[in-house]
């Protein structure tokens, strides 16, 4: 038998004839990925009230490249309709979308929770908090304070940061004892108490109704490349904590008890990598709104289709969590043109019965 | 290196009991470090592979307190020394006192609530008594986490199934103590995964998703998972609860065997009495948190020590392996 052989004094350090390997990313699901990235990058440049060929736009792309020099048959205004106003949103829409699914990724995995998503610990309602008051204030004041650019990101990413922070104050009340859970329920009391003053000051101000709900709803359409350079910080960072953590986030899937034992400090990793995705999820919201499902769908399709390990669930949620949300833009902005619908909005229409579908097939495969 | 010499203080324990001396190769000391190079003191299945570094335990970290190393050679795998533990606020270990020597078999028994599960959490350093516990020598708190998962591997009454994850997977989580932190497995840690699943006859589940599995087949993979960790130390906590009689056997017999052939030293708690006594060397009877009694089976299962601390009717008969404990209805 193989068996008796691998036991053999000859058998080598480990390289030859090892049949299975631990799950790991695989090759052809990480070409997947940046194809997918790639697809929605030119799908993003391309569509608008002026369509271009993707050909050509692909090869104006490249030509950002250094040292790369194509004739792509554009038009001076079309190449700055590319790299001056349909390129910067795709690439924010890649940057959001991406930070948003690893976020969703991480929390799931830090709470053993497949229903946390990026806002699970009050991060929407801080950030709805802030956002509302400075609406409703700027409003009263004449305006002055809500019409510089930064005044709402800044608010929002305050906004969520604090109630971040609420929750965990609120939780480490717990004492010793803090599981996961009581940080889940902390976050269900501030989320609820800030959406309580929200609804309060929205009553109060209700000629500012639709300029919070628009805001609440997501949107990339502001998008120039000021916005791309103020997420990308964030977004680096946060990709680096969350996917060097990834092997660890398949320990602490054996719970607190175990993974201690195993050599980990689970409460030190959890707080960690909370800190990283509500850090990446606070500057996602501040660009770009309240943009709901991507932060649980594409995780838990990545994990249907390509395998539950966190080594594999993180990058590629972050591959596909952009490409995801690039192309749902592209439909927000084309589908009902010259207007445009909320991505919110085409986010959960089109990823809930995608999500649907994946679930159904899944189990199939499976069973 | 002075060798201990085990066995003699409990003549119950005697040939069974594998002598850490330098004659057997199969059951040398516990520890993986001093010495010359010996293929059994590597981690669990070295025995049968290829000695020298590819499956060898890395060698501790310089300048810190090796467990059972150097002068510590001849201390007990496991003290226990006034332990009390208090969890939210109500006691539940009263000052225990517990030795277990280096390749001995321990089960500790006891109704429920008596806090078997809590004295194995303490030993396992799941709880903050840094002082009331040394493994090989070394006091728990002198111990940095991943220093000391290569020391105890823990078998949890119940342990997590993760949806989704393969066998090999799982195994290979216990490796965790050897990977560096933010790093991947290597060559060598794959090949002492291989090694456990071919031990233990799982080589044909290692695609296999592990919540698919049969409960023999899970408690023989949580198994394999402390294996891998190559710790001398083995906490099984219920270890065969969920399991029907022939595979409580099975699994019990794998322990033992490993046991002998690795050097194991082996600390558990269980319900069932009279396959308790059959596996254990010795056991200990916790009631209310305190040591009732301890010794060889023969000694703590009495019918009046199961009376008084199980308020249970039994009938104790002497078996081929220990004593056989049966339960018998009170006459009216």
């Amino acid at each position: 038998m193989h068996q008796a052989l691998r036991r053999g004094p000859s058998f080598p350090s480990g390289e030859a004839a090892q049949p299975p390997r631990p799950t790991g990313l695989r090759k052809r699901w990480l070409a997947a990925g940046i194809f997918a990235v790639l697809v929605a990058l030119v799908a993003g440049v391309s569509f608008g009230p002026v369509s271009l060929p993707p050909g050509s736009v692909a090869i104006e792309l490249l030509n950002l490249l250094p040292g790369v020099r194509l004739d792509s048959g554009l038009t001076e205004r079309e190449i700055a309709i590319v790299t001056e106003l349909r390129l910067p949103r795709a690439v924010l829409g890649l940057l959001v979308g991406g930070l948003l699914a690893l976020a969703g990724g991480a929390y799931q995995g830090v709470f053993r929770n497949p229903l946390a998503d990026p806002y699970l610990l009050g991060v929407a309602a801080g950030a709805g908090l802030a956002v509302t008051v400075v609406l409703t204030l700027g409003v009263g004041s004449g305006g002055a304070l809500s019409g510089l650019p930064v005044t709402i990101p800044l608010a929002a990413f305050v906004g969520s940061l604090g109630a971040v922070l609420m929750t965990y104050l609120l939780g480490a009340a717990g004492g010793r004892s803090r599981s996961p859970a009581t940080l889940i329920l902390a976050g269900v009391a501030v989320s609820a108490f800030l959406s309580a003053g929200q609804t309060y000051l929205l009553q109060r101000h209700a000629e500012s109704i639709q300029q919070v709900y628009s805001w609440l709803l997501g949107r990339l359409a502001t998008a120039g490349w000021q916005d791309v350079r103020l997420v990308l910080p964030y977004f680096l960072l946060t990709s680096l904590v969350i996917l060097l953590f990834r092997r660890e986030l398949d320990v602490l899937s054996v719970g607190d008890d175990e993974a201690t034992s195993l050599g980990l400090h689970p409460q030190r990793s959890r707080y960690l990598l909370i800190a990283a995705a509500s850090l990446g999820t606070a500057a996602a919201v501040s660009a770009s709104g309240l943009i709901g499902f991507v932060g649980i769908i594409v995780p838990h399709t990545v994990r249907l289709l390509a395998g539950s390990s966190y080594r594999v669930v993180l990058p590629l949620s972050l591959l596909f969590g952009g490409a995801f949300l690039a192309l749902t833009d592209v439909v927000a902005r084309t589908a009902a043109a010259p207007q445009e619908i909320p991505i919110g909005v085409v986010t959960a229409l089109l990823g809930g019965p995608f999500f649907v579908l994946v679930l159904r097939t899944a189990r199939r495969v499976l069973s | 290196m002075t060798s201990p010499t085990p066995g003699t203080p409990d003549p119950a324990t005697g040939p069974p009991d594998p002598a850490p001396g330098p004659p057997d190769p199969a059951t040398g000391p516990p520890d993986p470090a001093p010495g010359p190079p010996d293929p059994a003191t590597g981690p669990p299945g070295s025995a049968t592979g290829p000695p020298g570094p590819t499956t060898g335990l890395p060698a501790p970290a310089p300048g810190r307190p090796v467990p059972g190393s150097g002068t510590a050679a001849g201390s007990p795998a496991v003290e226990v020394r006034g332990l009390r533990v208090s969890l939210d606020g109500v006691p539940i270990l009263f000052g225990v006192d517990l030795t277990v020597r280096a390749g001995e078999w321990v089960t500790v028994i006891g109704p429920n609530g008596a806090g078997k599960s809590t004295l194995l959490r303490a030993v396992g350093g799941l709880l903050p008594t840094p002082d009331a516990v040394r493994l090989f020598g070394t006091p728990l708190g002198a111990l940095r986490r991943r220093e000391r998962a290569r020391v105890v591997a823990t078998v949890a009454q119940s342990p997590v199934v993760p949806p989704g994850m393969a066998v090999l997977d799982y195994v290979l989580l216990g490796r965790n103590p050897y990977i560096p932190p933010l790093g991947r497995e290597s060559a060598a840690d794959l090949a002492v995964v291989h090694e456990v699943l071919d031990r233990l006859d799982l080589a044909g589940f290692r695609t296999r998703e592990l919540a698919t599995l049969s409960g023999g087949e899970r408690q023989r993979v949580f198994l394999a998972r402390a294996l891998a960790q190559g710790a001398t130390l083995l906490l099984l906590d219920e270890p065969t609860s969920a399991l029907d009689i022939g595979h409580q056997q099975e699994v019990l017999e794998l322990v033992d065997q490993l046991r002998r052939t690795h050097g194991l030293t082996v600390l558990a708690t269980m319900h069932d009495l009279s396959i308790a006594g059959e596996y254990a060397d010795r056991m200990v009877l916790l009631a209310d948190g305190r040591i009732a009694a301890a010794g060889t089976p023969e000694e703590v299962l009495t019918e009046e020590l199961l009376a008084h601390h199980y308020r249970a009717h039994v009938k104790v008969i002497p078996g081929p392996h220990g004593p056989l404990v049966l339960p018998t209805r009170p006459r009216p």
